[in-house]
């Protein structure tokens, strides 16, 4: 280790990117794509939510009361995703499992059919659209359904990927692009005269950079350096899930996603093409611990068969534990920062797969100066940093796909010990007499 | 003249009756709101600090065998950070060994001695299993806790729990999360006139009328948990809870007029000027 404040500069590159997750792989392939000298450094440690992820592309079945702001963000996240993926697919020849046959959520007893009625409620509120089906349609979409399942609502719109081949694909693409991969943890971020010169790794070795791109997930808080907003914006939120696998010769028992909350605990079930099912998942605040509890598997196999009996008969091949990037109201923290050329894509929470492709398209604007759309105006402080085009003549390739409004204010969001009414919220009106 | 802003100092709601000062005392510690809001079910940080503002609490339970002290970030430096003090408690203990052995960790983690203790028999019903929970109750007061125990509305429960030593007593309205109401009301008023230590009323209320039913019944105070996290709007919520233990207290204090089987007028009938 060298000693304090002489740094080994190994490499250089014009991007840094902190975290090679799906979010940080998305930004790192529009780069490169864009012609830019781009670096992800990433442990390799297998740690990633990433890796962990259930893969649900699922605005409406995710959808909650004072989230709207959420929900429009889902929505744009979605779309973006479609286009993203079938680009990603024609660039690298691979499949990444994008399934496409909607998200149906049931209910079990009668509690849990007042809380699906009240959610389809807010479905509609929130102008989605809401398919309500009794317990014989449910049946016929998904013959393995339990008997005593009351009934459902089908979301057409909320598909899901296979979270690992995208993995793998956006790996590649990134390769294919030009882009380095530099396996290493991030332990500082290096900055001089609030601007950013590059990072620097556990193992004393420096890569210079004039952009950085914080993109590490959980750990974002954990990097020195980084501002405090950030610093104090992230936290972990441990997740536990379960992949079942079929056995030789079952055929698939599931068609497409279920959710359910039965007798009050929520699971969902996601079927992989190969027939794998994604049992997940609990959310606990845990730190950083990663082990899996005895608990948690008895429970989540509790309700998945519940549900879908049938599923006692698969293979029980892996217990996951990932951590989610948790923020203060669940939404993403994305955009420039006070540091010059430092950009931070990092707090997905539940989201990190759904809102990757629209995290990397609105990273490049904020590097091209242009305006981010509106969906992300709650989710971001100071947006273009940068001066435009003219100083990186290189970026002038990228064009946004549409000309929106201009870029929000800065709101001061990240701060978990000043919350503030945040755009599009409901509002308390008091009187003071 | 009753006001309705938010005291972020938690100060006494002012009602406007001068120097009428009504703090809730439970093991000679005062506290100026009779509302206990509990932090399980808040859709996220930030809706929980901000029902922790409107409801005016100042004590806040949080389930330890969920909650890892050391994590950053999480619920309890946002209980902190609102200034509210936390009240750890054993929820998901169905034993009283598991219920001393959570008491200890959060006692050492938190540098508190004061426990709520929930011992239920199983995950679907969440009711007290009455007879562990008087074991774990003896085993804590022993252990030098501060002991409010989370029990059903059985009058004769409560006295034991109050006479191994527990600090107040916690009767259900209904159970958990299942908003409601109370269901017993004669126990509850039966509990509330044999107890001499705070009674306060824990699960089940469903709105703001049950909290100040609760109140009016005689209650030192409410806890109110999902009916306030799992609402539409959890802080307007909140907002409706801090009113209704007010109302319901003073309603209390103020003395009500009794239930009669028929009318009368609160006017009189003679000596009315012009009556023919």
């Amino acid at each position: 280790m060298p000693a304090k404040g002489v740094a080994i500069v190994s490499a250089r590159a014009e991007l840094v990117v902190v975290g090679g997750g799906v979010v940080g792989l998305a930004i790192a392939w529009q780069a490169a794509q864009a012609g830019t000298n781009v670096t992800v450094v990433d442990p390799a440690a297998g740690e990633a939510a990433s890796w962990v992820a259930a893969g649900m592309l699922a605005p409406a079945s995710e959808s909650w009361f004072g989230e709207e702001a959420l929900l429009r963000l889902n929505l744009l996240a979605v779309d973006r995703f479609r286009a993203f993926a079938a680009a990603l697919e024609t660039a690298t020849g691979a499949d990444i499992g994008l399934r496409r046959d909607g998200t149906l959520a049931v209910s079990y007893d009668s509690g849990d059919r007042a809380a699906l009625a009240r959610s389809a409620a807010l479905r509609r509120a929130y102008g989605l659209p809401v398919e309500e089906l009794d317990r014989a349609q449910c049946r016929r979409l998904e013959p393995f359904l339990s008997a005593d399942v009351q009934g459902g609502v089908l979301a057409a719109g909320d598909w899901s990927v296979d979270n690992r081949r995208y993995l793998a694909a956006l790996r590649r693409a990134v390769t294919d692009a030009g882009a380095g991969q530099l396996t290493g943890r991030v332990a500082r971020l290096e900055v001089v005269a609030d601007r950013v010169a590059g990072v620097t790794l556990t193992d004393g070795h420096m890569v210079a950079a004039e952009t950085v791109v914080l993109a590490a997930g959980a750990w974002s808080g954990s990097i020195d350096g980084v501002p405090e907003p950030v610093r104090r914006g992230v936290r972990p939120v441990k997740g536990q899930l379960l992949r079942l696998r079929l056995p030789q010769r079952m055929p698939p028992v599931l068609q497409r996603t279920v959710r359910a909350t039965v007798r009050g605990f929520d699971v969902y079930l996601v079927p992989r093409t190969d027939g794998e099912v994604v049992v997940g998942a609990t959310v606990e605040e845990r730190g950083f611990d990663r082990t899996v509890t005895a608990a948690a598997v008895h429970d989540l196999l509790r309700d998945a068969m519940t549900l879908v009996p049938v599923l006692g008969e698969l293979v029980l091949a892996e217990m996951c534990v990932g951590l989610r990037p948790g923020t203060a109201d669940n939404g993403p923290i994305v955009g420039g920062t006070d540091v010059d050329g430092l950009i931070v894509a990092t707090g997905h929470y539940r989201n990190g797969v759904l809102q990757s492709a629209a995290t990397a398209e609105a990273v490049m604007a904020v590097l091209t100066g242009a305006p981010l759309p509106a969906e992300w105006a709650p989710f971001t402080g100071r947006t273009a940093v940068y001066p435009p085009a003219a100083r990186w003549p290189i970026w002038s390739r990228w064009s946004p796909a549409r000309s929106r409004a201009s870029p929000s204010p800065s709101t001061a969001r990240w701060c978990p010990a000043a919350p503030g009414p945040t755009p599009g919220s409901p509002t308390v009106t008091e009187s003071k007499s | 003249m009753l006001t309705d802003g938010v005291s972020a100092d938690h100060a006494p709601v002012d009602d406007g009756l001068a120097g009428d000062v009504d703090p809730l005392v439970i093991a000679g510690r005062a506290f100026a709101s009779r509302l206990i809001v509990g932090t399980g079910g808040a859709p996220s940080l930030d809706v929980l600090a901000r029902v922790l503002r409107a409801s005016g609490t100042g004590l806040t339970t949080v389930a330890m065998r969920r909650v890892d002290p050391d994590g950053g970030g999480s619920v309890l430096d946002a209980v902190r950070a609102a200034g509210v003090e936390i009240l750890p408690n054993t929820a998901g203990c169905r034993t009283a060994g598991e219920a001393l052995l959570t008491a200890r960790l959060a006692r050492e983690a938190l540098g508190t001695s004061w426990v709520k203790l929930e011992v239920v028999h199983d995950d679907h019903t969440l009711l007290p299993d009455p007879v562990e929970l008087l074991d774990a109750a003896r085993l804590l007061v022993d252990d030098g806790f501060v002991v409010l125990p989370y029990t059903n509305d059985d009058p004769v429960l409560a006295r034991r729990l109050e006479q191994v030593g527990c600090a107040a007593v916690m009767p259900l309205g209904s159970p958990i999360g299942s908003g409601l109401g109370i269901r017993n009301p004669h126990n509850i008023a039966m509990i509330v006139e044999r107890a001499s230590v705070p009674v306060v009323l824990d699960a089940g209320i469903g709105t703001a009328s049950d909290a100040a039913q609760a109140m009016e019944l005689g209650c030192a105070a409410v806890l109110v948990a999902s009916a306030v996290t799992r609402a539409a709007d959890p802080e307007r919520m909140a907002v409706a809870m801090r009113h209704a233990v007010l109302a319901g207290r003073c309603a209390r204090l103020a003395g009500r007029i009794p239930r009669r089987w028929h009318a009368q007028a609160s006017s009189p009938v003679d000596g009315l000027l012009g009556r023919p």
